[in-house]
């Protein structure tokens, strides 16, 4: 890794002339995150006081780890809308990403093959898209509305819509356990510490912020922001493939469509988390918990009896609040 | 913003269509009749209505996601304010188009009033648009509307469909507005310098707030003409109606950054769309197919456009 040996001031604005107090400091970093767990919690205790077994080990579990995808996928979201571009594609690549997977292992090659390729073939064509975003400057939206189009068409003229079957038991990773854990949710927290940590901490996170902060001063600065914002499509798309492998080994058949809207999903926990869409400022720590925190509202509202009809209406609600919250206290500090 | 600028990728656009349509033409001899092509702007009317109130917002520099819900939940209500509340079927339609439009406000009164991005605010209300739609259908579809309601959707006057003149007067209304009226001028100067605009004394806030309305006037207007085309309602109609609507902006040449676009430009890369979905199916392409080509043409126009432009006047 190139390390520019610049060191890039703190990307969030102090609040206080002096340095400020360890709290003050871990308010005004992480302001959104704090939110968004405060909700988780209290969210907890009322439906907890509510409802008893909402709090049983095996609703968690299964709350959690059948939402694992979507926080690996919105941890790459994070870190190119960090970089001031945006991915609408992403829902239609882990479907194709999904199918080459679940393809591969039901021709026999080993399971390491079948995990392997998505997250090289995601790579690989997120790489093409942060080409032509990077060099041939066209709009990210514009870019990836594109490759949305012709990833989703792609996938369903090749398999017709057929139902991939028969995968081997052993290439089902998102089933099994790991020191009495689901694979998944350990996948999600150690993703999610290491990218935090990678972001936060090393001279390519860093420029990531500065990139998106402003491009032309951090190009000023000696950042190679082409290279980076190609470097950051392609790490983008090797989430992608992690993702796909919690997503295609959850069940024991892959379907050749993703949940509609899956990439809005994974846009609307990263922007949750506190990523600003403009770009600079948010972690990913952020977007998992905000995936977190969607997960247990779509579980809680079963548990206090509200009709499956209404949830999604209440779920829009929720996002609408916890966006005109993070507004007014911005505006607040400003 | 040169008028030269504009006119290059809009010429570039046009040349294209035709050679889309000559080639389709010799694909299939069912393309090129009177009939298929005016059955193509029956299908066409949908996304072109959201995609014309659509070319107003990006040319500010804004996006609106949330139309495809406006579009499902005007439906919805069409149906249920006929049937479950016992309206006339007219009123009842003035309500549900009525009702989108707020919704449409509600986008505009967030991203004014709070500042909210314009793609954060209709994400959230793309989601609880969608949930109210869904939870005041419960899964119940409405059907039997009386005959005279179709005539909106499947019906023609003077020989054409009923809703391409609809969509027809909408473009050229559209396009008076956006070029030759001083409010549209105020559209362009938002996109290009929002702060510049608002030092200028024009009154970006209530302009923002009437094409936030506008877009969810157009997408309930296309809702209920999709009510009359396909006889029945659903809560998931219009899904991904907004992609498809911002492709075919993009691909007339509207700048997704703001203070460049037309009219002219939107309904060019529409066509081209529209034929190129239903030459394709013709010459016996699959739909899925098309929709490959499609994204590959958008790319590959704003590659051409970029390309021009450079080599022009930066």
């Amino acid at each position: 890794m190139a390390m520019t040996g610049i060191d890039l001031p703190p990307v969030r604005p102090r609040t206080g002339l002096q340095r400020p107090g360890a709290l003050r400091r871990l308010v005004s970093d992480y302001g959104q995150e704090l939110v968004v767990l405060t909700a988780i919690v209290a969210l907890f205790i009322v439906v907890t006081m509510v409802n008893p077994r909402f709090i049983s080990t095996n609703n968690l579990t299964s709350i959690f780890a059948g939402n694992a995808y979507i926080a690996v996928a919105a941890i790459g979201m994070s870190m190119v809308i960090i970089t001031g571009h945006i991915d609408v594609s992403v829902g239609a690549l882990i479907g194709v990403l999904a199918t080459i997977s679940g393809t591969l292992a039901v021709a026999g090659y080993p399971v390491w093959v079948a995990w392997f390729a998505p997250v090289l073939v995601g790579m690989a064509i997120n790489s093409v898209i942060g080409v032509l975003v990077a060099y041939a400057r066209i709009p990210s939206i514009v870019v990836t509305l594109g490759a949305l189009s012709i990833l989703r068409g792609g996938l369903i003229s090749v398999t017709g819509g057929t139902w991939i079957s028969g995968l081997p038991p052993e290439f089902l990773i998102a089933q099994k356990r790991l020191l009495g854990l689901p694979v998944p949710i350990i996948a999600m927290v150690v993703l999610t510490i290491l990218a935090a940590l990678w972001m936060r901490y090393s001279a390519f996170g860093r420029s990531l912020y500065a990139i998106g902060g402003n491009p032309e001063a951090a190009l000023a600065t000696g950042i190679p922001t082409e290279r980076r914002t190609v470097a950051v499509f392609a790490i983008h798309g090797a989430f992608a493939g992690l993702a796909t492998i919690l997503f295609a080994t959850q069940l024991q058949v892959i379907q050749s469509t993703v949940p509609p809207n899956l990439e809005l999903t994974v846009i609307t926990a990263s922007v949750i988390g506190g990523v600003s869409i403009l770009g600079g400022t948010g972690t990913v720590i952020g977007s998992t918990l905000a995936t977190i925190l969607f997960a247990t509202i779509g579980s809680a509202l079963i548990f206090v009896n509200v009709s499956a009809y209404w949830l999604r209406a209440v779920i829009g609600l929720l996002i609408l609040a916890t966006v005109l919250a993070d507004m007014l206290r911005r505006r607040g500090r400003a | 913003m040169t008028v030269k600028s504009i006119f290059r990728h809009e010429t570039l656009l046009a040349l294209l269509l035709v050679a889309v349509l000559i080639v389709l033409s010799f694909q299939s001899d069912r393309f090129f009749t009177v009939s298929n092509l005016l059955n193509q702007g029956r299908l066409m009317t949908e996304i072109g209505l959201i995609a014309i109130a659509m070319t107003f917002v990006i040319a500010t520099g804004g996006i609106d996601l949330s139309v495809g819900s406006i579009l499902g939940l005007t439906a919805i209500l069409t149906g249920v304010f006929w049937q479950n509340v016992g309206m006339p079927l007219a009123v009842a339609a003035c309500a549900a188009i009525a009702v989108g439009s707020f919704a449409g406000f509600c986008n505009g009164l967030i991203i004014t009033r709070f500042n909210v991005p314009p793609l954060i605010a209709t994400l959230a209300t793309l989601a609880l648009y969608r949930g109210l739609a869904e939870g005041i259908s419960q899964a119940r579809s409405v059907r039997g509307y009386p005959e005279w309601f179709y005539v909106l959707g499947q019906g023609e006057v003077l020989g054409v469909p009923t809703q391409l003149w609809i969509l027809l007067l909408a473009a050229v209304l559209a396009s008076i507005i956006l070029a030759y009226t001083r409010w549209g001028r105020t559209v362009y100067a938002i996109g290009s310098n929002e702060v510049a605009s608002r030092f200028s004394g024009l009154s970006v806030e209530h302009t923002k707030l009437a094409l936030y309305t506008a877009s969810g006037f157009a997408a309930a207007l296309a809702g209920v003409i999709f009510v009359s085309r396909v006889s029945t309602t659903r809560s998931d109609m219009g899904t991904g109606i907004e992609l498809d609507a911002i492709t075919a902006v993009v691909l007339g040449g509207t700048s997704i950054f703001g203070g460049r676009g037309t009219i002219l430009g939107t309904v060019i890369g529409l066509c081209l769309i529209q034929a190129l979905k239903n030459g394709l199916s013709l010459a016996g392409v699959k739909g899925d197919g098309t929709i490959m080509l499609i994204g590959a043409v958008l790319i590959l126009a704003i590659l051409a456009s970029n390309l021009f432009e450079r080599s022009g006047t930066r």
